[in-house]
């Protein structure tokens, strides 16, 4: 199977741009940043919330908390797979009870990692509330899930693949569209 | 991964990717609720054929924490007493539905040969004298942790290496992963030929471990030592036992451990068990860590990398 890509939809000054609308927003919910706390999924959620913290920081003046989940172990396809992802190191040094826990990821799909993502954080406590922000949602849920912080609505086919590419892990920022092709 | 019967046969990228999946469940570990979905459905068998408390509570705890069900076979006091073979009691633990079976036998060999049964994954706990894998690797693990590293560390492993499962295993290990090994016992509980899978071969403990980074050290099991091999207990305690002065001709940053359970008096003495320089219980933690990481990866077969 090979993949064409068909559009670059950010170039990094469009990541930049929609995170730090996000983190306004993120703010503004809230109402500034008591008891906020930010968990990025793993792998490219993490280096989101980071930034997210970061740019919060700069607008409250305030060090929000930052964890990263993995939640490979909460999926609901692992005896279905046939393989075993990778699993990661759940790092949330914080308590999430009372928190309002912001999770943040790359792509919304189906919604069942985020499912997988709020059993995780509620078998670690009781957060105030669980939002949702994600840097691009592709449409096609099979759960009753929607975002609560959407940097871009790209709709697609499920033929194609949103790639997500980010400094921290893939050395350049950028979003594209591809689609899988027999070519 | 479809079985874990023996470190030979193991290669060092599977050891690997045991031991970093081993991290994440050890922070699942530290937790207040210690349970994950991942195995749900799922059922683990432990079937020991030899006393043991230790590594069965360790395995069903692994099993628990990743919520698979359990169930156990106390094999003295089972049908095999009624004469069942092995295999047909592997054939209808498999029948009873058992995805997973922990396997500790008296017989080298046994878990290779259970593997050959179709439809469930085969966990060596111990094999005669043979391997005891997740000791190995629980072992690297905490070696790992402590240290940083593997590859480059002097491991000196202490007492009876012949009749030693866990010594076989961790020679394995340590050897793939690039640690220089040195043993070190009395002449009569050393195999021969360990020269050729790179050990280095010690009589004098004193000279064994000058300069190493961890002692290991083993029990002297007195259910294997029918045949005197010793000539009493008090007189290997005198030569071989690791006491306060022989852990100061160590590395000052070394550390000291043992699988367990432990004689003190004997192989180790309590100054040296109850000192910081002791990671036996560490052990005993990671111990649960690895074997989840194991029954994880043996549930789900291949393992596969981001698609992205």
């Amino acid at each position: 199977m090979s993949l064409r890509v068909k559009a670059e939809i950010m170039d990094a000054e469009g990541v930049r741009r929609v995170l730090t609308r996000m983190a306004h927003e993120i703010v503004e919910r809230n109402k500034g940043t008591e008891q906020l706390a930010l968990v990025g999924i793993l792998r490219r959620g993490a280096p989101l919330a980071d930034r997210l913290a970061q740019k919060i920081q700069d607008i409250e003046g305030n060090k929000v908390a930052v964890g990263y989940l993995d939640i490979t172990l909460y999926r609901d396809d692992l005896t279905q797979l046939g393989y075993h992802a990778r699993v990661y190191r759940t790092e949330i040094n914080f308590p999430v009870t009372d928190k309002k826990i912001v999770l943040v990821d790359d792509v919304i799909y189906t919604g069942r990692t985020v499912r997988a993502a709020m059993d995780a954080i509620m078998d670690l406590g009781r957060p105030q509330s669980i939002q949702l922000a994600v840097l691009v949602d592709r449409g096609h849920r099979e759960l009753p899930i929607r975002a609560d912080y959407v940097g871009k609505n790209i709709p697609t086919s499920r033929k194609e693949i949103i790639a997500v590419y980010l400094k921290e892990v893939d050395g350049k920022d950028s979003v594209v569209i591809k689609e899988k092709g027999d070519a | 991964m479809r079985h874990l019967l023996g470190l030979r046969d193991l290669a060092p990228e599977t050891i690997e990717l045991i031991l970093s999946t081993a991290e994440p469940m050890k922070e699942i570990l530290g937790r207040e609720i210690k349970k994950v979905p991942a195995l749900r459905g799922k059922t683990v068998a432990t079937l020991f054929y030899e006393p043991s408390t230790r590594t069965r509570m360790s395995f069903e705890l692994a099993a628990k924490y990743l919520s698979a069900d359990t169930v156990g076979l106390a094999a003295a006091t089972s049908s095999v007493a009624k004469g069942e073979s092995l295999l047909d009691t592997i054939r209808t633990v498999t029948a009873l539905g058992a995805d997973i079976i922990v396997l500790r036998h008296p017989s080298p060999g046994a878990a290779h040969l259970a593997a050959r049964v179709e439809g469930c994954s085969i966990v060596n706990a111990g094999d005669g004298t043979h391997e005891h894998p997740t000791q190995a690797l629980l072992d690297l693990f905490t070696i790992r942790e402590v240290k940083g590293r593997i590859a480059g560390l002097t491991v000196v492993i202490v007492g009876d290496i012949l009749h030693s499962r866990v010594a076989r295993s961790n020679i394995w290990g340590l050897t793939k992963l690039g640690a220089r090994v040195r043993v070190a016992g009395p002449a009569t509980l050393i195999p021969p030929g360990l020269e050729h899978v790179g050990v280095d071969v010690f009589y004098d403990l004193r000279e064994a471990v000058r300069d190493s980074d961890v002692i290991y050290v083993l029990r002297i099991q007195r259910e294997r030592q029918r045949q005197a091999f010793l000539p009493s207990l008090r007189e290997y305690a005198r030569l071989y036992a690791i006491t306060g002065e022989i852990l100061s001709l160590a590395k000052p940053d070394a550390i000291v451990m043992h699988p367990g359970p432990m004689n003190r008096g004997v192989e180790i003495w309590g100054e040296v068990c109850d000192s910081p320089r002791a990671v036996i219980t560490t052990q005993v933690t990671n111990g649960v860590a690895v074997r989840m990481a194991v029954l994880y990866l043996l549930a789900g077969g291949e393992v596969k990398h981001d698609p992205h």
